[in-house]
């Protein structure tokens, strides 16, 4: 079920604190983010972001079309390596 | 034989049902259709006047519906932009894997496609 719209979208307000901060004074800077679960506000476009998948950082620049998204979307949490034997496929 | 957006020739089938032969349109918004047109749901299409076809083709833009070629424009584009941004539900789409979190260890053959039996022994089995 999907979330009620009563409490409008879930975006973690300590990343509210520091992009108002960032905002504020124009700084670009990039912010270490472990709230895979929080949406991306609008506030957030231009800024760069680095999501947190367990293991390492996945940088995220946020465009208009990352809002309504949430940051776990862009940080996959697993790995999977092909299972063919020979022939080292060097895709993604 | 009625022509409604572009190619659709639906049979001789009731006006509701035929009406869900074009894409974007199922039962529901047949109905609306029709009862927007103010046309009796039980009609064949081939029994449909003229006058009636034009009614449906109004009805049609009065309800701003998106059919046919657009919506499937419409879906594409949604589709690519997830591609785009990168986010998973696009990475599920690249790999052609189901995308709303459905078990792949067994099923999930409407999206993979026919099995790739394993070729089991054998040193080079040759590629695809």
């Amino acid at each position: 079920m999907s979330r009620s719209s009563k409490k409008g979208p879930y975006v973690h307000y300590s990343l509210y604190e520091k992009i108002d901060k960032l905002n504020e004074s124009g700084d670009r800077k990039v912010i270490r983010v472990f709230k895979r679960a929080s949406m991306i506000a609008p506030e957030f476009i231009g800024h760069n972001f680095e999501v947190y998948n367990g293991k390492k950082w996945y940088p995220v620049f946020v465009t208009e079309d990352l809002v309504g998204h949430r940051f776990g979307e862009f940080a996959p949490t697993r790995n999977f390596r092909s299972h063919m034997k020979d022939e080292r496929k060097g895709k993604r | 034989m009625a022509r409604i957006q572009g190619v659709e020739l639906p049979a001789n089938k009731r006006a509701e049902i035929g009406l869900t032969y074009i894409f974007g349109v199922g039962l529901h918004t047949a109905r609306r259709i029709l009862e927007a047109a103010n046309i009796d749901p039980d009609v064949r299409i081939k029994d449909l006047t003229l006058d009636q076809e034009g009614q449906i083709r109004d009805a049609i833009e009065s309800l701003g519906l998106l059919l046919e070629g657009d919506l499937r424009k419409e879906v594409t584009l949604n589709i690519k932009r997830l591609v785009e941004i990168n986010c998973y539900r696009g990475i599920r789409h690249r790999r052609g894997l189901p995308v709303r979190g459905q078990r792949t260890h067994t099923n999930a053959r409407g999206r993979k496609g026919p099995r790739k039996q394993a070729v089991a022994g054998k040193k080079r089995p040759g590629k695809k």
